[in-house]
């Protein structure tokens, strides 16, 4: 048994400070008027200045296993996400061979839990081997023991809408969600970029914001046509925002996802073809940038997800028309989100918890573990977060086995300097590991 | 200079100073004997990842009438079958201690990603990339241009000219570095296409007029030049592409035949940078008339890459 843990003057999602205990994997008391009766063997940690959020729940990682362990494991990535502050991923199906069996799942499933770092919860694909044709069996993954409740093509978009429909239709059995990744294949035909006037002057082929938005559109008003759940992966544009808005306010079963990438970075990051800035969907403009911290502001975007898309480096260090799209986000997601919505005045942390936790773990439907309150007899999945840790990015220090981050040399306010899982530290920084050696 | 990428960036100073020297690179080439000892000693690699004989042998014929030792290296590489990668290649290059690399790509941004990366230390010039630029074919029009147009050309610009490029502008990079230079000079630029075949993001370039038809690009304006773009046939129609219904339209809309060389001024040019589409965009009575300056234009372009190689590889004494 781990011994009892004691955070002092801990701040509670940024706001009362409390003295915060966890014992046996779970939270066993918060104390917030002034004394605490600390148990025999605590570790006992000064908390002051930090702040208490329930473990995040990313919604959209790719590990990368089975099949380009070159770019990433189970293992590099879920310590890549401990380090983010993270205590669950879900793991995309665009795997080789792709998660569209019980097989493929329970085995990212079974190997997450040896790793033991983050919750991994496999995301199941919708159709055979991605290919937009068939309907994967749905609920031969639902009933395994990874019990999939995210079903998703990312990287690929679920064009035929009928398609669509029926995975929607279908994926009610299970009370599952299907993800999509809005994008027009015909629309986007060797896209290289957002396509504006930067596309113009580069000479890249342009990915329209069209193509994402007449997608969404279609997929807003099936959803409530067939009554169903439906998730939109990475929304990156004005127009998609508008569209969500749209359907929300007419009671449509729809959620929607950001990525920190959408939230910081701009096409005018493509000048100079560094491949690192090759995304999918691609790095929009101002305006966008704009809309989508508005949209999350507001609630019509109801969490930021990483799009963790790690590459190695030769699917990278080359021109831009051959390099690889994606870009890695777990270690950066939070200190973004602190850049871009907190110090900028549009979220207070308790809204960063339900964006970056609460939310996303009711979406995929692991809320009875994860993106639980901070709570007496919650389990004890907690991330401690230092606001004042300003830090300057580099993409080589990376827990991840790709190091093909946009943000090196980025300066972040913030970041996680101690995450648990069930009571169990599983990142620590330097300044803590004396207290738990 | 270290390296030609692109217009967009070249400063009117610097772009006047390789037309000025291409002029006196012509001049050497009137001579009996062509050659000049200037870049003895220097190695130039011809990198071409996409065919084009033209633009190969017309930087391979102005390297060696500068006495520099030529390499031709033809990669064969598209999106879809890698092979070797630039960075290797580059590498490669390098470790043979090439000067100056001439690179052609399919890839946009190929030639700036070579010389940012720090794969090798050489000069890039830019044949050609992808759907981007291609410097030396501008500059080559320019001085085409500037040699027809302009009384005195010695350290002119193209100032007050009007010039109407016409076709396909959506994918060609030809258009792409003529639009910066010829404003850059002075020069005052229509742009003439279908819709469907204009970047979404042209309407941010104020100076840049822009018409649908030829005809009303005639209507508007008298022109000192008018530039012709090659059609790609099989690339416009094809595989749901959809750019035009079908050449015999897009030739009836926008190719220049004789009744629309009639409304041009007397002393307008006529220039296509080749391969030529005879009967789609350009009939023969245009492309053959005396007001083509079509087969001038190659020859002005080996002038224009001995230009740019001198002031790349000797630029610092050149410029002393």
């Amino acid at each position: 048994m781990s011994r009892p843990i004691v955070f002092e003057n801990v701040s509670i999602l940024g706001e009362q400070q409390a003295h915060l205990v966890i014992d046996g994997g779970e939270i066993d008391e918060i104390v917030t008027d002034g004394h605490v009766n600390t148990p025999a063997g605590a570790i006992v940690i000064n908390a002051e200045g930090l702040i208490a959020l329930p473990g995040l729940v990313d919604l959209h990682t790719h590990l990368r296993e089975p099949g380009r362990e070159d770019a990433e494991t189970i293992e590099s990535g879920s310590r890549s996400a401990a380090r983010g502050g993270f205590t669950a991923v879900h793991a995309m199906a665009n795997t080789t061979p792709v998660a569209d069996t019980a097989g493929v799942v329970e085995q990212v499933w079974s190997r997450g839990r040896e790793v033991g770092l983050v919750d991994v919860f496999p995301v199941g694909a919708v159709t055979v081997g991605l290919g937009g044709t068939q309907l994967s069996e749905m609920g031969a993954m639902a009933n395994s023991r990874a019990r999939v409740r995210v079903f998703s093509d990312d990287g690929k978009c679920v064009h035929d809408p009928v398609i669509m429909r029926r995975a929607l239709e279908y994926a009610k059995t299970f009370d599952a969600v299907i993800a999509q990744h809005a994008q027009d294949p015909r629309l986007t035909e060797g896209a290289q970029m957002h396509e504006g006037i930067v596309s113009a002057e580069l000479g890249l082929a342009g990915w329209p914001a069209v193509a994402e938005e007449s997608i969404i559109a279609r997929d807003v008003l099936l959803a409530g046509h067939v009554g169903s759940r439906l998730h939109v992966c990475h929304v990156s544009t004005a127009g998609s925002v508008e569209i969500i808005r749209w359907a929300k306010s007419r009671g449509i079963k729809v959620t929607a996802e950001v990525m920190p990438h959408h939230l910081l970075l701009t096409d005018e990051s493509v000048r100079g073809y560094d491949p690192r800035f090759k995304v999918n969907p691609p790095l929009r403009t101002q305006e966008d940038v704009d809309a989508v911290r508005a949209g999350l502001a507001d609630g019509t975007i109801d969490i930021v997800a990483t799009d963790h898309a790690p590459h190695p480096d030769e699917d990278k260090d080359c021109e831009w028309g051959a390099a690889a799209m994606g870009m890695i986000g777990l270690e950066t997601a939070l200190g973004i989100v602190q850049k871009t919505m907190v110090d900028s005045g549009l979220l207070t942390w308790a809204q960063v918890a339900q964006a970056l936790s609460t939310v996303p773990a009711q979406i995929g439907r692991v809320d009875d573990v994860h993106g639980r309150p901070l709570a007496k007899g919650e389990p004890a999945n907690i991330v401690l977060v230092d606001p004042q840790d300003n830090w300057t990015v580099d993409p080589s220090a990376t827990a991840s086995r790709s190091n093909n981050s946009p943000f090196g040399g980025v300066e972040l306010p913030g970041r996680a300097v101690a995450t648990f899982l069930r009571g169990v530290p599983t990142h620590l920084a330097a300044r803590f590991e004396g207290a738990f050696a | 200079m270290k390296h030609l990428l692109t217009t967009k960036d070249l400063s009117r100073e610097d772009a006047i100073r390789i037309l000025d020297t291409a002029g006196q690179m012509a001049a050497t080439q009137e001579r009996e004997i062509r050659k000049l000892p200037t870049l003895r000693g220097k190695t130039v690699v011809n990198l071409f990842f996409e065919d084009s004989t033209r633009t190969r042998i017309s930087f391979e014929a102005a390297a060696k009438r500068l006495s520099a030792d030529v390499i031709n290296f033809s990669a064969k590489g598209s999106s879809v079958s890698k092979g070797e990668s630039l960075k290797d290649t580059a590498l490669t290059l390098q470790a043979m201690g090439a000067d100056a690399v001439v690179v052609r790509h399919w890839a946009s941004g190929a030639a700036e990603r070579l010389a940012t990366s720090g794969w090798i230390h050489g000069s890039v010039l830019n044949a050609g990339d992808g759907t981007h630029q291609h410097p030396t074919q501008a500059l080559l029009d320019a001085y085409t241009m500037r040699r027809h147009l302009v009384e005195s050309p010695g350290a002119a610009g193209l100032d007050g000219l009007r010039v109407a490029i016409v076709g396909d502008i959506l994918h060609s990079r030809v258009a792409g570095s003529n639009g910066y230079l010829l404003n850059t000079l002075g020069a005052k630029v229509s742009l003439v296409a279908p819709p469907t075949l204009l970047p979404v993001g042209i309407t941010a370039r104020p100076e840049l007029e822009v018409f649908y038809t030829l005809d009303d690009a005639l209507d508007a304006h008298e022109y000192d030049a008018i530039m012709m773009l090659r059609v790609q046939r099989e690339r416009m129609t094809g595989g749901g592409a959809a750019f035009f219904p079908s050449p015999e339209e897009y030739s009836r809309m926008y190719g220049l035949d004789a009744a629309r060389m009639a409304r041009l001024p007397e002393h307008a040019i006529v220039m296509h940078p080749g391969p030529m589409n005879r009967g789609l965009e350009i009939s023969a009575e245009a492309a053959d008339s005396p007001r083509s300056v079509i087969v001038e234009q190659v020859s002005n372009g080996v002038a224009v890459r001995m230009a740019a190689l001198y002031l790349l590889l000797a630029g610092e004494e050149a410029a002393a």
